[in-house]
C-alpha cells in the first residue's frame, strides 16, 4: 500500500507505467497507442473491481492470444493482493488479515476469505488434511482458499529473501498435501455413496470434476505462494524472475514440461494457419514472371506486337520430401514438431517420407499414412521406431550411411533433404562425404539445427562439417524459426 | 482503497458523462453512453439469451466507454459471431453486416458508383447544353451512390452495430480498407470528399484466426479472446438455448462436453456442436446420458474419426485403464 502511495504524481498511473515496462520486457509489443488506451481504459473501471480491470488492461494491452499466460503472470505480480499478513517472516499480524486486504487495491475479490481458516493459528496436519478433503469434496471455493493459505504457511517453508524461485516452494507444498491420495479418497467415497454402481463414464465425469478442483486448488496455492514472494521481494525484481519466454520463442531443447505443453498446444492452430497461408499463395501465385522470350516468340505471328503474354510456370512441381531426423534424447521435441508441421502441410509436396534414427535408421513413413492424427503418428515413432543399433548414442555416420545404403535409389532431382539434428557425434566418424553426394543426386539438402548458432561446432558438434556439403544450415530452435524455414519450403 | 487523482469524469451520482469533441466543428457534445456498468452488460446481455463471462462483459462495456471497435478471436463456434447480434439486440440497435471472404473489395465493403445510372444520365443530358462540370457534379452525388455495409453503418442516423464478420478471411491489402473506418468513424470518398459519422457504432470484428491480422488493424481495436465456456456457463447457455431440457440433462450434457475437451483432439467440440447435441438428446427423450448413448451420438460432437474413437475409447470401461492423457502424455 504505502509503496504504491509514496510515488509522484499519480500512484495508479506509475503502477501502470511499470507494470507496462515489465510487459514489453517480457516481449509483448505493447505499442504507444496501446499504452495510451490502456491508461484510458482504467479511468472507466471501479479499481475495485480486480476482474475488470485486469480484462480492461488485456483487452487494451494483448492482441495475441498466446501472449495471455504471460501477461496474466505479469498482472498477478503487479497487482497482486498485498498486506502484512502475506510477510514470510510470518508474526507480523498474521491474523488481523480482514482490514488489511479490504484496503488493498481489488481487495473485492477477496472478501469471505477467513470462513473457516480461522485467522492464522496453525492447525495440525490432521486438521488441515480433513479440510482439504471437505474442500474438495464440496468444491467450496472460500474454504479452498484458506486451505492453500494454510498449506503454504505450513509446507512451504518460505524464508524471507531466500533465493528460491516459486516452483520449490510449490513442489513442498504439494508434496505434503498428497493431492494423488485425496483424489483416491475423494473416489472411493464417490462410489460408495452412489446409489447404484456408478458405471464407467460416471466415474470418469465425477473424476473430473475433482481434478478440476484440484487444479483450482492448486492456482490458488500458487498464487498465495506469489503473493507472500511479491511481498518479500518486492514487485519488479519478481516479475523479473517469473519472466518466460513466449510460446513461440520457447527453446526446444530447454523446455519444461509446462512449456513443453504449451508448444503442444501451440502447434494445432500454427499449422492450421500455415496451411491455409500456403493454400492461398498457391492460388494466387498461379501466374509466374513474364517469359519474355516466349512472348516475343509468339509476338511474330502478330506482325511483332507482343499480344499475348507468356509467362513462366508459377513455380516447378511439387518437390518430394525425405526427411532425416535425430531422435534421441534432448532433440526428440524438435524433431517431432518438425515432423508434425511438414505432415500438416504435405498436401504442399508431391510426397514426404521421413526416417528416425539414433545410431541406427528407421523409415517411418507407413506411421503416417492412413491417419489424420499426426500426433499419433508422431508417438507411435518415438515408441515403435527401430533406431538403436549399438548404444543408443547419437551416431550421425552410421545412420547416414545406412540412409544411403537402403534410399540411395529413391533420391533424386525432385527430392529435397531435411535432415534433423545438433550433429553432435559422440566423436564418431561424421561420413561427410555422403551429404556431399545427397547434394550432388537430389535438388536440395537443407539441415536444421535446433542448438543455438554459437554452440555450433563446439564440443562434439560437428555441423560445420556438413553443413559445408548442404544448401543451407538453419538455426530453428523454436517454433517462430522452424514455422518460418517451413514455410518457405513448401 | 487506492485512491487515484479525482476523476473528472466520474460523477458521484455514478452515472459518467464524458464531454468529447463532436465532428467537424470542434465543439463540445455531451453524450450518453450505452451501458452503466460491466454487470449492466452482462445482465442486458443473459435477458436475450447471450451467456457472457466477466471478460466478454468487460469488453463490451469497455468499447462503448472507448468509442473503439473489438476484434473477436476464439475457436469456431463459441459465439463471436452472435456476440455482434446480441449487443446490437439488448440495445435496440439495427445490426448491419459485413462478411468477408477472399476477394472482398472496396466495392462490396465500402461503396460503388452506380455506372450503368450513370451512363443513362450523360446520354440523357448530352443533348441539352451543359456543361460537362456540371454533368460530372451531377453524377457523383448521393443519388448514383451505392452503399455498402461499411459506408452504411458510418451514414446511419439510428443506432446501429456494425459486424465485419470472420475478417481473417480478406487479403492483407483489403484490411487497409478498414482501417480509416475504425479509427476516425469516416470514409473518403474522393468523388464527394470525406464523410463523417452520424454517430458513432459500436463494431464488431471476428477472426477464426486463420491467418495473423495487421499490427495497424489490432492496434486500433480492443481485443477479446472467446474461449470455450466453462461448466456453469455452458450449462447456462444449453439451458438457456435448449427448449424442454432438463436442469440433470444440461448439466450431464456440459460435464461430458468439459471431459471431451480436455482430450487431446484435432477439433475441440463447439458451444454450436454441445446445442446440436443437447437438442438431439431432447429429441431422443434421453434423461440420462449413459456410455451407449454418448458413443452413438457422439459424432454430432466430434468431426474427426480419431477423434471420435479416441472419446469412445476414453469413456468406455477400457479408457479407464489409460486415465487421462492423449498421444505424448508418455513421453515426458
Ligand atoms: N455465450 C453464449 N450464449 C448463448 N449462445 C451462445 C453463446 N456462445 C455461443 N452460443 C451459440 O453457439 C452458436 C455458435 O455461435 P456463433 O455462430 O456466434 O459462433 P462463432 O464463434 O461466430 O463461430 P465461427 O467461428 O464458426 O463463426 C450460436 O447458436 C450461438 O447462439
Ligand atoms: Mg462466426
Amino acid at each position: 500500500m504505502s509503496e504504491i502511495r509514496a510515488a509522484t504524481g499519480s500512484p495508479m498511473l506509475d503502477l501502470l507505467a511499470g507494470f507496462i515496462q515489465e510487459l514489453r520486457d517480457a516481449g509483448l509489443p505493447v505499442s504507444l497507442t496501446e499504452n495510451l488506451d490502456a491508461m484510458e481504459a482504467v479511468k472507466h473501471i471501479p479499481l475495485e473491481d480486480r476482474e475488470a480491470f485486469k480484462y480492461a488492461l488485456g483487452a487494451t494491452l494483448v492482441k495475441n492470444h498466446s501472449h495471455w499466460r504471460a501477461f496474466e503472470t505479469v498482472f498477478e505480480v503487479y497487482f497482486s493482493l498485498r498486506g502484512s499478513e502475506y510477510d514470510i517472516s510470518g508474526e507480523a499480524g498474521g491474523d488481523e488479515s480482514g482490514e488489511d486486504r479490504e484496503a488493498e487495491l481489488g481487495a473485492g475479490t477477496g472478501q469471505g476469505e477467513r470462513s473457516g481458516a480461522g485467522g492464522g493459528e496453525a492447525m495440525t496436519p490432521e486438521e488441515l488434511a480433513e479440510m482439504l478433503y471437505q474442500a474438495l469434496m464440496r468444491g467450496d471455493e472460500a474454504m479452498m482458499r484458506a486451505v492453500a493459505r494454510q498449506a503454504v504457511q505450513r509446507y512451504a517453508g518460505m524464508e524471507p529473501g531466500r533465493p528460491v524461485g516459486g516452483t520449490y516452494y510449490l513442489y513442498r507444498t504439494l508434496r505434503n498435501l498428497d493431492l494423488d491420495g485425496v483424489l483416491d479418497r475423494l473416489m472411493t467415497r464417490a462410489h460408495r455413496d452412489a446409489p447404484e454402481e456408478l458405471t464407467p463414464l460416471e466415474a470418469r465425469l465425477e473424476e473430473d470434476e475433482f481434478q478440476s478442483r484440484i487444479d483450482e486448488l492448486k492456482r490458488e496455492i500458487e498464487a498465495e505462494i506469489r503473493r507472500r514472494l511479491v511481498a518479500d521481494r518486492g514487485v519488479e525484481a519478481m516479475a523479473k524472475t517469473l519472466r518466460k519466454p513466449l510460446p513461440e520463442d520457447v527453446d526446444f531443447m530447454h523446455a519444461s514440461r509446462d512449456e513443453m505443453k504449451m508448444l503442444r498446444h501451440a502447434i494445432y492452430p500454427l499449422t492450421r494457419k500455415l496451411a491455409v497461408r500456403l493454400a492461398r499463395k498457391r492460388r494466387h501465385g498461379r501466374k509466374g514472371p513474364l517469359d519474355f522470350r516466349n512472348t516475343m516468340r509468339h509476338s511474330l505471328s502478330y506482325g511483332g506486337v507482343p499480344a499475348e503474354p507468356k509467362f513462366r510456370y508459377p513455380r516447378p512441381s511439387k518437390p518430394e520430401i525425405m526427411v532425416v531426423a535425430d531422435i534421441s534424447g534432448s532433440v526428440a521435441a524438435f524433431a517431432r514438431f518438425t515432423l508434425h508441421l511438414v505432415y500438416a502441410i504435405s498436401s504442399q509436396f508431391s510426397k514426404v517420407r521421413s526416417f528416425v534414427f539414433i545410431d541406427g535408421l528407421d523409415e517411418v513413413t507407413p506411421f503416417f499414412e492412413g491417419t489424420e492424427d499426426i500426433a499419433e503418428a508422431v508417438h507411435r515413432v518415438n515408441t515403435e521406431a527401430d533406431v538403436v543399433w549399438v548404444d543408443g548414442h547419437s551416431d550421425y555416420g552410421h545412420a547416414l550411411e545406412v540412409f544411403w545404403q537402403r534410399f540411395e535409389k529413391d533420391v533424386n532431382a525432385k527430392t529435397t533433404i531435411l535432415i534433423l539434428g545438433d550433429a553432435r557425434n559422440n566423436y564418431h566418424a561424421s561420413q561427410s562425404w555422403i551429404v556431399k553426394e545427397m547434394r550432388h543426386k537430389a535438388r536440395h539438402v537443407f539441415w536444421l539445427n535446433p542448438e543455438p548458432r554459437s554452440y555450433w561446432d563446439t564440443g562434439d558438434s560437428i555441423v560445420g562439417e556438413y553443413g559445408v556439403h548442404c544448401d543451407g544450415v538453419f538455426e530453428c530452435r523454436n517454433l517462430r524459426q522452424l514455422e518460418s524455414f517451413v514455410e518457405n519450403l513448401a | 482503497m487506492v485512491q487515484g487523482e479525482p476523476d473528472p469524469g466520474r460523477e458521484l451520482d455514478g452515472r459518467h458523462r464524458f464531454d468529447r469533441p463532436a465532428r467537424g466543428d470542434g465543439t463540445l457534445a455531451l453524450m450518453d453512453f450505452r451501458f452503466d456498468s460491466v454487470e449492466g452488460v452482462r445482465e442486458g446481455l443473459a435477458k436475450v439469451d447471450y451467456l457472457a463471462d466477466e471478460g466478454i462483459a468487460g469488453v463490451v462495456y469497455l468499447a462503448d466507454r472507448l468509442q473503439k471497435p473489438v476484434l473477436v478471436e476464439g475457436p469456431a463456434g463459441t459465439g463471436k459471431t452472435q456476440l455482434a447480434k446480441s449487443v446490437a439486440e439488448m440495445s435496440g440497435a439495427r445490426l448491419i453486416r459485413l462478411q468477408c471472404y477472399e476477394g472482398l473489395d472496396e466495392s462490396k465493403a465500402l461503396y460503388e458508383w452506380n455506372y450503368k445510372k450513370q451512363l443513362l444520365r450523360i446520354q440523357a443530358e448530352r443533348g441539352e447544353d451543359q456543361g460537362w462540370d456540371e454533368i460530372e457534379d451531377n453524377i457523383f452525388s448521393d443519388d448514383f451512390l451505392l452503399t455498402r455495409p461499411l459506408l452504411e453503418a458510418i451514414r446511419a442516423e439510428d443506432p446501429v452495430v456494425l459486424l465485419v464478420d470472420e475478417v481473417d478471411r480478406v487479403e492483407v491489402e483489403t484490411e487497409a480498407l478498414l482501417l480509416e473506418i475504425l479509427s476516425d468513424y469516416q470514409v473518403s470518398i474522393p468523388e464527394m470528399g470525406t464523410i463523417g459519422a452520424e454517430q458513432i457504432p459500436l463494431v464488431f470484428l471476428t477472426s477464426n484466426n486463420t491467418r495473423e491480422l495487421s499490427e495497424a488493424l489490432k492496434r486500433r481495436c480492443l481485443y477479446l479472446h472467446v474461449d470455450y465456456p466453462d461448466l456453469d456457463r455452458e450449462k447456462a447457455i444449453v439451458l438457456a438455448k435448449v427448449p424442454d431440457i432438463s436442469d440433470s440433462l444440461a448439466d450431464q450434457v456440459a460435464r461430458i462436453v468439459r471431459s471431451i475437451r480436455q482430450l487431446e483432439l484435432k477439433k475441440s467440440p463447439s458451444v454450436s456442436e454441445t446445442l446440436d447435441w443437447a437438442r438431439t438428446l431432447v429429441l431422443l427423450g434421453v434423461e440420462k446420458v449413459d456410455a451407449e448413448m454418448a458413443g452413438q451420438t457422439v459424432n454430432i460432437l466430434l468431426k474427426y474419426q480419431s477423434d471420435i474413437a479416441k472419446a469412445v475409447k476414453e469413456f468406455s470401461s477400457e479408457g479407464q485403464a489409460f486415465k487421462r492423457g492423449g498421444p505424448f502424455s508418455t513421453d515426458e
